[in-house]
């Protein structure tokens, strides 16, 4: 994995994620219009793909990219913390 | 003597502490929607009054009222339904409905409160007096096959009209047995969003995010079926990111024309409600969200997406373009206007506070403290079909 993003990154990352992501996927991540985002649902996918979804959209589906907001190895600290049990 | 003016001083106090006698007409809520707290507001004098905790996860909350404007049904995300007595400020029922749920509405003649669940996907109708399960329509549309179900409205004839996510179809249940609804099924498109109701209680709308387009029912003539209106409106283009998918509740029907959000586009659709065709389009600085008319229809209020959620856009129905553009705060979630329209209040998440200001002017008048807030609903919505 890349480097982690800083603290003070984190805390926004953190935000976006609840907040942002929380529109469709929950701000708790047990989904919405968005499929749930829990360890226990996550567990079973590969990471790198989850990167590329969260980096690049899913088309045929709502999930938007959001490589404007964010780099990929940033994407893939969301994910590690995603399948980790992410943080309030 | 001493034990006598004792008692009647003892008697003055609480007929001080007793309920004030008082109407509920210009009363609301707040959604702190972290915190799971609703904040009591006065829309009067402009304060807050009670706050009540408890209510579990209120991300995506929503609260209908019963008709005498005195009782709130909070519909949280977590399946909890809470029922909450806006003069007494306190919970008098709360049930765990089910899973997931994204709100609810209310019947014609307030007996029936219906929530819209994503899992189990459905609606479940309940005794507004007991909140007892009355009877439940799963979202089957195939199968062993559910779909996930948007839109809720109230239609008259204690009719509920709704769309399946998943199922790509609006379905019209009648409740006028609350324990056995009938149900009509009507193709709709690819992926429904949302919908919402027209003020008259005639047609009932649902977006389509999956195709650019509109999928209406005629609740009059339900069996002509259900029609696409707005097709193709984004002729071909490629379509801009939705980092917040629309929400057509709060329906903005104004001077014979409905203000719709497009989806990947920076626009406003104007339809005419008339032969619901097209008018015109509106440019505005982001994927609108909520798209709502101030209670007389000259005004339509626009706030926005992320990354664009700190503005506000405000058409003049007249002129048919923005006339006021402002940057309120950081996440502006959601607005309401004042029963007659003269004040909205904005949400504004992450400063901590819904800000009221004069739709007239568009001076700030004020601000509330609230802890991330998210939905303000106010009791007028008693009176109104499709709220």
């Amino acid at each position: 994995m890349a480097a982690e993003p800083d603290a003070l990154r984190q805390k926004e990352l953190v935000r976006l994620v609840r907040q942002d992501c929380g529109s469709c996927h929950g701000m708790t991540l047990r989904g919405g219009l968005g499929p749930p985002l829990l360890p226990e649902n996550l567990h079973e996918k590969p990471a790198d793909g989850l990167v590329a979804t969260i980096y690049y959209g899913r088309p045929g589906t709502p999930m938007p990219p959001w490589k404007q907001f964010m780099s990929e190895a940033e994407a893939g600290w969301i994910v590690q913390e995603l399948m980790n049990g992410f943080p309030n | 003597m001493r034990l006598f003016l004792s008692f009647v001083v003892a008697l003055l106090l609480s007929a001080c502490a007793g309920t004030q006698v008082r109407g509920t007409g210009d009363l609301g809520l707040i959604i702190e929607r972290a915190s799971g707290k609703v904040t009591l507001v006065d829309t009067s004098s402009r304060q807050p009054y009670a706050r009540i905790d408890g209510l579990g996860d209120l991300s995506h909350a929503s609260a209908v009222y019963s008709r005498d404007g005195r009782y709130a049904f909070v519909f949280g995300r977590d399946g909890g339904l809470t029922k909450i007595d806006m003069l007494e400020a306190k919970v008098v029922k709360r049930v765990m409905q089910s899973g997931n749920a994204i709100g609810g509405s209310i019947s014609q003649d307030g007996r029936i409160v219906v929530a819209q669940n994503y899992t189990p996907g459905g609606i479940k109708a309940f005794d507004a007096e007991t909140l007892e399960l009355l009877s439940e329509v799963p979202a089957e549309y195939a199968p062993g096959k559910f779909s996930k179900v948007v839109g809720l409205a109230d239609a008259p004839g204690n009719k509920f009209a709704y769309a399946l996510f998943e199922g790509g179809e609006i379905w019209v249940s009648d409740f006028s047995n609350p324990r056995q609804p009938q149900t009509q099924r009507f193709p709709a498109g690819i992926q429904p969003y949302d919908g919402l109701v027209t003020p008259d209680g005639r047609y009932f709308l649902a977006g389509l995010f999956g195709e650019d387009g509109v999928a209406m029912v005629d609740l009059w003539q339900p069996e002509k079926g259900a029609r696409k209106i707005l097709e193709n409106y984004g002729r071909g283009q490629e379509k801009l990111p939705v980092f917040k998918m629309p929400h057509l509740r709060g329906w903005s029907v104004a001077q014979g024309k409905a203000y719709l959000p497009a989806i990947g586009r920076h626009e406003v659709l104007v339809v005419d409600v008339a032969t619901w065709k097209e008018v015109g389009r509106i440019p505005v600085r982001g994927q609108p969200v909520f798209v709502m008319a101030r209670p007389d229809g000259r005004q339509v209020w626009v706030n926005f997406a992320f990354p664009d959620n700190g503005k506000m856009d405000v058409i003049d129905t007249l002129a048919g373009k923005v006339v006021h553009a402002f940057e309120p705060g950081k996440g502006i979630l959601h607005m309401e206007f004042s029963p007659r329209g003269e004040n909205v209040w904005l949400s504004s998440r992450d400063d901590n506070k819904v800000l009221i200001y004069d739709t007239a002017t568009f001076a700030r008048l004020g601000e509330i403290a609230a802890d991330n807030p998210s939905g303000i609903f106010f009791t007028a919505r008693a009176n109104r079909i499709g709220f």
